[in-house]
């Protein structure tokens, strides 16, 4: 069903196609358009018996889909930028409790000062969090990831976020292929739970763990998390063979093959920047792509096959790099010691455009050799000075 | 859940109901076939209060919900003396999520029932005063204010007595905790502060609203059963003494609870959608607040190294208080 269709109705009715029984959410743009979407969803009865509850906070949202997903519900939510801080302590609890529900993360700035436009820094803030965390590329790839999601988290009992470019994605409107509900059926079991609250067999979920076993319990999750990893590609072939289009779940290379640079990005920024690659290919240039959709867990492997051969890298970082070289830079440098030189680029923070003449110069400059390892793009050095700072 | 056979090894105590009573008399906890649901075994410290008031409250749901309970427990005393991996003391579906957030997640035991279409499974939620008066306060009111079908029950000892006895919102004036010290000009909590949590949970409107105690356990599992009778948003205050919070004597703490009950300091009542439906008058004549205050190390500086006759005198005008609102007053007096 190819419709024309903003990017958060695409979730919302893909999410609907999941059959949750549980949707729970607080508002906050740019999430607002999912929920909302979803609560009409609801009330017209296209949810079945699924219960959307209103709740009073992001942290009582998250709390809700704790409770259910423990009682055997498939859960969902949504937030934001402050909404995803405000969960946090909840974030590490479904992690650590296993409980698979998937969260669209309508990516956002974070204050202060306060912005509600898009970048990454709420999502890569909570990168240690223990959810997965999948970055979509465009509109149709964010309404796929989300059944792909469900299946990931509950084989492997970890929850997921679908990060999706606020208003740049979910207020945009552009065709999407929405899968016919069958189709997510054929691909998306009933949710069977390994552990339940449930009187008929009491369980006690969420005891006490002390030193001699807490190292043991981390470990665990760390090597489900690398499960995950396994899964994934797999699950997301197994969707995309079935609605009959691709579904990038790790990275999605692009005309990389002998590209001395490599461009390493996530989000919607990528469709750009593959724009770009084909303008600078047509001048000759030796340039690829790489968005990266797999944050967390982070995929070590596919990195490293990745850079490996290339001249120079160059990380377009979408958060804040408070006093650091840049989020995913710093895990690029990590996964291949002794490889090419990375080059982070703060890019497209609280919502400013990454446009394709700004990429153009960047990957100029470090084909120059001129880039830094750490810098900022289009940075307005007479606002500094303007503030009596020196840039 | 199957019950369990149970030694009565609690003969004769004012706790578990007189054997002697008719049958229909005696507490759910005395009988044979209460659930068990917090059993024995678990770490809390001797006289606990919060521990004997959750068995009670526990077992009474259980019987009402014929077994069919998910109970939601916040951090504190209850949930970390209960279940020290790999042992559980809980032999009912139990989860723990975090401190601020219980009554959140018994709304999202309560959304996933509905959703399976199970109108059986009752939710009971349950949180010291911290978890429940202060950092989950926000998640109580959500769930009151949604009218979930869930019991929330509040262990109040007065302080945040997991972390060491610091001061919560539902410490009473003048008590010392670590970190409402006595010393200084005013030692201990300051007057005026603190929320009454049952009474804004009145003003929620809901089906049901009682204060209990761990003195009269079965004034605790009626209103227990009571509120297990309604649907919708329910809350239960139960007082539940601590000796190494309060510094008591572990023979003392039901002692303690009645006394709290019998100064006026803690009234006794149940509320249905919004209005006190019924109040319990004091057996006897009010007891001067001094006889509950006296036995407690967390208001010595109010008798040592000499009498703070101030303090004490605004102790006791706040039982009057209590007594005048509610209409306290026994019959003899
Ligand atoms: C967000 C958060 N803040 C603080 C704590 C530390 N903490 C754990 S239990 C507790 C006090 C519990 O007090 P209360 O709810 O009254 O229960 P009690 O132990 O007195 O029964 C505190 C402060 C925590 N676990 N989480
Ligand atoms: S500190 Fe108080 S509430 Fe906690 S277990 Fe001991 S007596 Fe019970
Ligand atoms: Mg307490």
């Amino acid at each position: 069903m190819r419709e024309q269709i903003e990017g958060s109705q695409a979730v919302a009715r893909t999410v609907a196609s999941c059959r949750p029984d549980v949707v729970c959410a607080y508002p906050i743009s740019p999430q607002t358009h999912i929920v909302e979407a979803l609560a009409v969803l609801a009330r017209t009865g296209k949810l079945g018996a699924a219960q959307f509850v209103n709740v009073e906070s992001e942290m009582a949202a998250l709390s809700v889909a704790i409770g259910a997903s423990a009682t055997g519900a498939r859960t969902y939510t949504a937030t934001a930028s402050q909404g995803l801080l405000f969960m946090a302590e909840a974030l590490y609890n479904a992690a650590g409790l296993g409980l698979p529900i998937v969260m669209t993360v309508a990516n956002r700035a974070i204050g202060a000062p306060i912005n509600i436009w898009n970048d990454h820094s709420d999502s890569i803030s909570q990168r240690d969090s223990g959810w997965i965390q999948l970055y979509a590329l465009d509109n149709q790839h964010a309404a796929d990831l989300h059944p792909v999601a469900y299946r990931l988290a509950e084989e492997v009992s970890v929850p997921v976020m679908v990060c999706v470019d606020g208003f740049v994605l979910t207020h945009a409107v552009e065709p999407v292929d929405l899968a016919e509900p069958e189709r997510v059926d054929a691909f998306l079991p009933p949710f069977r739970p390994r552990q339940v609250l449930d009187p008929a067999d009491p369980v006690t979920i969420g005891a006490m763990v002390g030193p001699e076993a807490y190292t043991e319990v981390r470990y665990l999750a760390h090597t489900n998390a690398k499960r995950a990893l396994e899964r994934l590609p797999v699950l997301a072939a197994d969707y995309a063979a079935r609605v009959d289009r691709s579904v990038p779940a790790i990275a999605d290379a692009y005309r990389a093959v002998g590209a001395e640079t490599l461009v390493i990005a996530m989000g919607s920024v990528v469709g750009t920047l593959e724009d770009t690659v084909d303008e600078l290919r047509g001048e000759g240039v030796g340039v690829g792509a790489l968005g990266l959709v797999a944050f967390r867990p982070f995929p070590v492997d596919v990195i490293r096959a990745a850079v490996a051969g290339r001249e120079r890298v160059v990380v377009l970082e979408r958060a804040q790099p408070t006093g650091s070289t840049g989020v995913i830079g710093t895990e690029i440098r990590a996964a291949v010691p002794g490889g090419p030189p990375i080059h982070s680029v703060v890019a497209g923070l609280g919502g400013r455009p990454v446009t394709r003449a700004s990429l153009k110069a960047v990957i100029e400059a470090a084909n120059r050799g001129e880039l830094p390892e750490l810098s900022f793009m289009d940075l307005d050095t007479g606002l500094i000075e303007a503030a009596g700072s020196r840039p | 859940m199957t019950t369990q056979r149970v030694k009565f090894y609690q003969v004769g105590s004012f706790a578990v109901g007189n054997r002697l009573l008719d049958p229909e008399q005696r507490t759910i906890q005395s009988g044979p076939d209460r659930a068990n649901a917090l059993t024995s075994g678990h770490r809390a410290c001797r006289g606990c209060g919060e521990a004997l008031g959750a068995r009670f409250v526990q077992d009474a749901a259980m019987r009402a919900a014929g077994g069919k309970l998910i109970s939601v427990n916040a951090t504190g005393c209850l949930e970390v003396f209960s279940t020290p991996f790999p042992e559980t003391a809980w032999q009912v579906p139990w989860i723990h999520s975090l401190f601020g957030n219980a009554p959140s997640v018994a709304s999202g035991v309560a959304a996933a029932l509905r959703a399976k279409g199970d109108t059986r499974t009752r939710v009971l939620g349950q949180g010291g005063d911290g978890g429940t008066v202060d950092i989950g306060f926000a998640s109580l009111s959500g769930m009151f204010e949604r009218g979930d079908d869930v019991l929330f029950v509040c262990y109040d000892n007065g302080g945040y007595m997991n972390t060491g006895v610091q001061r919560s919102g539902a410490t009473p004036p003048a008590a010392r905790t670590a970190t409402t010290p006595a010393v200084g000009p005013a030692p201990g909590n300051p007057f005026g502060q603190g929320k009454d949590a049952a009474r804004i949970a009145v003003a929620h409107r809901i089906p049901y609203v009682a204060t209990a105690t761990v003195a009269d356990l079965h004034d605790l599992e009626d209103k227990v059963t009571a509120a297990m009778e309604l649907h919708g948003a329910r809350y239960l205050h139960v007082l539940v003494p601590c000796p190494l919070g309060w510094g008591s004597d572990a023979s003392e703490t039901v002692k303690l609870a009645r006394l709290a009950v019998e100064t006026g300091l803690f009234p006794l009542y149940e509320a249905r959608e919004g209005r006190i439906a019924a109040v319990t008058r004091l057996r006897r004549g009010p007891v001067p607040v001094e006889e509950y205050l006296r036995p407690q190390k967390r208001y010595r500086h109010l008798f040592e190294p000499e009498r703070d006759e101030a303090t004490l005198d605004r102790l006791q005008s706040i039982a009057d208080a209590n007594i005048d609102e509610y209409g306290l007053a026994s019959e003899e007096s």
